[in-house]
């Protein structure tokens, strides 16, 4: 396994893997947080579930945070290699002929989510690991709401969160399809796997974004 | 027309280049766009300058040996064509034409718009055949009947002429599109399925050596790609290199 | 008795070439190890024959002046490669291939090597599939073949319009097989500046390395010429801009007699010429004479107004086109020779039918192709009653499916949609059937200096079939030279490494040194391009298509004129050390300058018409060409006497055995 990651193909094929996970869970923190929305109540069960089942605390999060720290570790690796890859620059370089703005700087799209996820931790994550483990509360199954909307309140932590909704809809829109060619899935399906995967790279972030306004609003 | 070009002059692979502009006067549409050069370097050589050197040999889009960045793209403008056939109508009166040499650490320049592009043959070297000796005596041709579907598929991966046009398009100098091609000609047919795991493996291996990029995805190369590879190559060459190393 | 042993096989026409494998000797393997072959040139012959030397065991070295042993010109040929396999059940033999190129050559080369060529020509296929050369297959899965000019069977295997392409980098995959073996050194980016003779044996080449401007001394038990042809002589041609005669000249100089010089072929599909500043001229496949059909207007004021613009020629109704080569030529119609084509359409652009601003150009025109391909493309496909615009879509697209890509390169260089309206196409140089003489076995004048493929003379005769060049330089390189070449390096198993040190090599070094610097501190008035383009002027008005006496006397004077003045004035700018264009290329025009001049000589000594060599004197009243079996049947080979016009005449009869010399007929 050491000499197969050292490949080029094969980092390209874990960046794909790690990458695929990372939307499902988005799909499904996105699912969860869409019931903010409709129903309070719902939220918090879920919420709730989510932060003791001991499954998910002790199988899932660890992957997922494993996924998160590789998927950008080896963007890293990967962004490093590729502009050693060009010792001397163009002095004209007109990338938008032949490629995308989204592919042509996932780096940047992938930084800005790097730099809201560290808000978002700070936001979500820290307080409750304060709660649990450093204050260690009684559990409250019903706290879970109230602690997501007081959080936009701000203007500012609203625009930000936006903001990097709208970076995550650019990362995600060459990301998602990009990473079925790179497990090598070019076929007769590809098109439609790929129109679907824009209507997620979209909708998604959208209704994230959504959701931070419709709770900054009702905050007014 | 009258033009204005900018052109990178190199004196050799251990010296700095810089960006040179001449103007070019008396230009027509139906130069190509190394007969306009040829005029350019006429005219240097008449005042005692040196040419502008630049690959070129067939001059008919086949040989690969042309290999200008053209204005921020390999081969300039037009879709589908290499240097060589690119056409001076493409451009109008009055234009700055930027030329580069193709860029890419794999590609050290080894004069003016000339790169060295032999780590593609070391690529090649590497796998790029099928291991039948040339002695004849093998079975007749039409005793192995080829799917019509793959043999075109085969075919049109095969139609690479290794200009590097790939390389120098893609913001990785990824390398990906021109190995893909060859693996993928003889993942297609029958012929190359024997040796096909030792073949992916050994190549991207000196894919990888060479130092090119890491692709990701862009599509810039196959825009680029003077013959229309596609990058479907890519994706079955990804298949098949996960599938040869999980093979053990 | 000639002083040429062409060391042909005794025995049977049939049975000559096993009988030979039969008596030659072989190398043990193990002593295969000792010896070294260079080999120059990596094209078809050159290329295949690395590959298979080294598989045999020997030690090879190939030379290229591309950065790549990939980008040799074989990598241009489009339509196809020629093999009897009959596959297609319409008669063909190997008897029936060997016929059609003597009878295509004008009854000018040498029987026993054209009929190996055919018989060995089925085995390359095979080769070539086992390779992975990924020719056309039909929906059975089976190979596809087309039909080619001059012949009336179709045994034209191809890969679309890339077939040299697919075939070279099938050869070059052998190759890379090898280097990755190291048993094949690849010199890209070197060019052979001289040979070096060692005790009247070639013992090794003088090369440039043409990144660092370094003269280098290789050596060798035996050297391989797979250099190419000399078309560039008229600077405009299908060859590559770097294709050059150098090789194959520095050996003539050396001792190689130079067969036929003045047999060159003139392709009749290529795109014409459009202004001064051209650099070369583009091939249209000759398998666009399949669905093609060639014309000019019936009427002078017709072409004159296409020529205006007036007219075009959709305007033309059927009744006012002249079909020339359907007229002139019923049974092969579009699908004459290359040299009775071109000829035909330089006739008609001389008595003023040309079409387009030069007034040398026809027609080629895909309309009633397009038309019959859509009727039987909608008919098997369901639609029995297909309106004109269903028929012509579909068309289209069998036509797009055959010729893609020739389509498309003419339209990136014409700026005009073929698909709408004909094509515009005009002879022009594109292969040398001459080149250096060479025995059966391949070996020139030169003891253990070989040439291949279209470097030397011998399988074409006067004219080259369609799809013919392929053939012969894969037979050459892949079946004859590594049989052939054991013999010769068979005494030699005891010889050792040949040093380079020798004074023989000092000498030759030396040479090459001097005259390097001859060119180099020249008065300096005008550029190499200057002499090339005056020389490819006189070449082509004077032994082009159409020769005659006086044309070819004032060209010899012409031609030498220019080399003086070349030599005296020439301006190569730069260095010596590193890479330098202008260097390489004034080394290979002068000597073209003196190839121009033997070229000249032997076409004004040849006094006979044929295949590609037209002398307007010798022609039938219909404008054909007029041989003279009785005084002209034989190969000219020129021994070099230290200038061009003082080369020695050596004659080497050919003997018709098998076939019936007649005069050459394709109505």
């Amino acid at each position: 396994m050491g000499g197969l990651i050292k490949s080029s193909v094969a980092k390209k094929f874990a960046m794909a893997l790690s990458g695929l996970f990372l939307v499902l869970f988005l799909g499904q923190h996105f699912v969860i947080n869409f019931t903010s929305v409709i129903s309070p109540d719902t939220f918090n069960e879920l919420s709730h579930f989510m932060g003791t089942n001991f499954l998910v605390q002790a199988l899932l999060q660890p992957i997922l945070i494993f996924g998160v720290i590789f998927h950008f570790v080896m963007g890293f690796v990967l962004e490093i290699r590729n502009r050693n890859a060009r010792a001397v620059n163009y002095v004209s370089y007109n990338g938008a002929a032949n490629s995308s703005w989204m592919s042509r700087n996932m780096i940047w799209s992938g930084l800005a989510i790097l730099a809201f996820l560290a808000l978002h931790f700070y936001d979500f994550w820290v307080p409750e690991l304060v709660h649990k483990y450093v204050q260690s509360h009684p559990e409250d199954a019903t706290r879970y709401y109230g602690e997501t909307i007081a959080k936009f309140e701000s203007p500012v932590r609203t625009g930000l969160y936006v903001v990097a909704f709208v970076f995550l809809m650019l990362h995600l829109l060459h990301g998602f399809s990009s990473s079925f060619q790179s497990i090598g899935w070019n076929n007769k399906y590809s098109k439609g796997i790929r129109n679907f995967t824009v209507a997620y790279a979209i909708i998604i972030p959208l209704g994230f974004i959504f959701i931070a306004l419709f709770h900054y609003i009702n905050n007014l | 027309m009258k033009l204005t070009l900018k052109i990178w002059r190199q004196e050799n692979a251990n010296t700095k280049g810089k960006m040179v502009t001449y103007p070019i006067d008396g230009v027509e549409g139906d130069m190509s766009f190394l007969e306009m050069l040829d005029v350019l370097n006429e005219e240097l050589i008449n005042k005692g300058e040196e040419p502008v050197e630049f690959d070129h040999d067939c001059r008919e889009g086949i040989c690969g040996a042309c290999s200008l960045q053209i204005n921020g793209e390999p081969h300039g403008p037009d879709k589908l064509v290499t240097t060589c056939q690119l056409h001076m109508r493409s451009f109008k009166d009055g234009d700055t034409i930027v030329i580069e040499p193709f860029r890419a650490k794999a590609f050290p320049v080894v004069k003016d718009l000339i790169v060295d592009r032999s780590s593609f043959d070391r690529i090649q070297h590497a796998g790029g055949y099928i291991s039948v000796n040339t002695s004849g005596n093998t079975i007749d041709a039409n005793s192995i009947p080829i799917n019509k579907h793959d043999a075109d598929d085969a075919f049109a991966a095969a139609t690479c002429i290794g200009c590097g046009a790939c390389v120098a398009a893609c913001k990785n100098a990824s390398a990906m599109l021109f190995t893909s091609a060859k693996v993928s000609q003889y993942a297609l047919l029958p012929q190359g399925q024997v040796e096909a795991a030792d073949r992916v493996q050994e190549m991207v291996r000196q894919m990888d050596e060479e130092g090119f990029g890491n692709c990701s995805n862009t599509g810039a190369c196959e825009i680029e790609c003077p013959k229309g590879i596609s990058l479907e190559n890519i994706a079955r060459m990804n298949r098949e290199y996960m599938s040869a190393n999980t093979k053990g | 008795m000639s002083v040429l042993d062409s060391k042909i096989p005794q025995g049977p026409l049939k049975d000559k070439w096993t009988k030979h494998k039969n008596d030659i000797n072989l190398v043990n393997p193990a002593n295969k190890r000792n010896i070294d072959v260079i080999i120059i040139g990596t094209g078809l012959a050159g290329g295949s024959a690395a590959a298979t030397l080294a598989e045999l065991g020997y030690n090879v070295k190939t030379f290229c002046y591309q950065d790549s042993p990939r980008r040799a010109h074989s990598i241009a040929a489009q339509g196809g490669i020629n093999a009897a396999k009959n596959y297609q059940g319409d008669g063909d033999s190997n008897y029936r291939l060997f016929y059609d190129t003597v009878k295509g050559g004008d009854y000018r080369s040498r029987e026993a090597n054209v009929y190996r060529l055919a018989e060995v020509s089925g085995n390359i296929i095979d080769q070539c599939v086992a390779q992975g050369v990924p020719f056309a297959r039909e929906y059975g899965g089976l190979l596809d073949n087309r039909s080619f000019g001059g012949v009336l069977v179709s045994r034209t295997f191809y890969a679309k319009g890339q077939t040299g392409q697919q075939l070279l980098l099938g050869a070059y995959s052998a190759m890379n097989r090898q280097i990755n073996r190291g048993k094949i050194q690849a010199f890209n980016r070197h060019e052979m500046m001289d040979l070096v003779i060692v005790d009247g044996k070639a013992r090794g080449i003088i090369a440039r390395n043409m990144v660092t401007g370094e003269i280098e001394r290789h050596s060798a038990h035996a050297v391989v010429l797979g250099s190419g042809g000399y078309g560039n002589v008229f600077f405009l041609s299908t060859n590559a801009m770097g294709s050059n005669v150098t090789a194959a000249w520095r050996a003539h100089r050396r001792g190689a007699y130079f067969a036929n010089p003045c047999y060159t072929q003139i392709h009749p599909t290529c795109i014409p010429v459009s202004g001064e500043h051209q650099s070369k001229l583009t091939l249209m496949s000759e398998s666009l004479r399949n669905d093609g059909r060639i014309w000019v207007p019936k009427k002078k004021e017709d072409s004159i107004a296409i020529r205006e613009g007036r007219k075009k020629p959709t305007d033309l109704s059927e009744d006012e086109r002249d079909y020339y080569l359907e007229r002139r030529y019923p049974a092969f119609g579009n699908l004459v020779p290359r040299d009775v084509a071109s000829r035909a359409a330089k006739e008609r652009c001389d008595a003023g039918f040309g079409v387009n601003k030069t007034g040398e150009a026809v027609f080629l025109d895909f309309a009633s192709a397009i038309e019959r391909y859509g009727k039987e493309k909608a008919f098997t496909s369901g639609h029995k009653n297909p309106s004109k615009a269903e028929i012509t879509k579909l068309g289209k697209e069998v036509v797009e499916a055959k010729y893609g890509n020739l389509f498309q390169m003419y339209q990136k260089i014409v700026d005009q949609n073929p698909y709408e309206t004909p094509m515009m196409i005009y002879p022009a140089v594109h292969y040398t059937m001459g080149g250096l003489w060479v025995d059966y076995n391949l070996q020139t004048t030169i003891p253990g200096c070989y040439a291949a493929g279209e470097a030397n003379f011998s399988d074409h005769g006067a004219n080259r079939l369609g799809a013919s060049a392929l053939m012969q330089g894969l037979a050459d390189g892949y079946f004859v030279l590594p049989y052939t070449i054991g013999d010769y390096l068979s005494k030699d198993i005891r010889t050792g490494a040949i040093s380079t040190d020798s004074p023989e090599f000092e000498a030759a070094e030396k040479e090459v040194t001097e005259r390097i610097s001859r060119l180099m501190n020249a008065s300096g008035q005008h550029s190499v391009d200057y002499y090339h383009k005056k020389l490819g002027k006189i070449m082509w008005n004077k032994c082009g298509m159409a020769r005659n006496a006086k044309g070819l006397q004032e060209a010899l004077e012409e031609i030498k004129e220019l080399r003086e003045d070349f030599w005296a004035n020439v301006k190569v700018t730069g260095k010596t050390e590193g890479k330098n264009a202008e260097l390489e290329k004034a080394g290979r025009v002068a000597d073209f300058l003196e190839l121009g001049e033997l070229f000249a000589k032997d076409a004004l000594h040849r006094n006979e018409s044929c295949g590609g060599h037209f002398r307007e004197e010798y022609q039938t009243e219909e404008g054909e060409a007029l041989r003279d079996d009785e005084n002209y049947k034989y190969v000219a080979a020129w021994e070099y006497k230290g200038n061009p016009r003082d080369a020695q005449l050596h004659k080497e009869e050919l003997d018709f055995k098998n076939i019936e010399l007649k005069t050459r007929s394709y109505k």
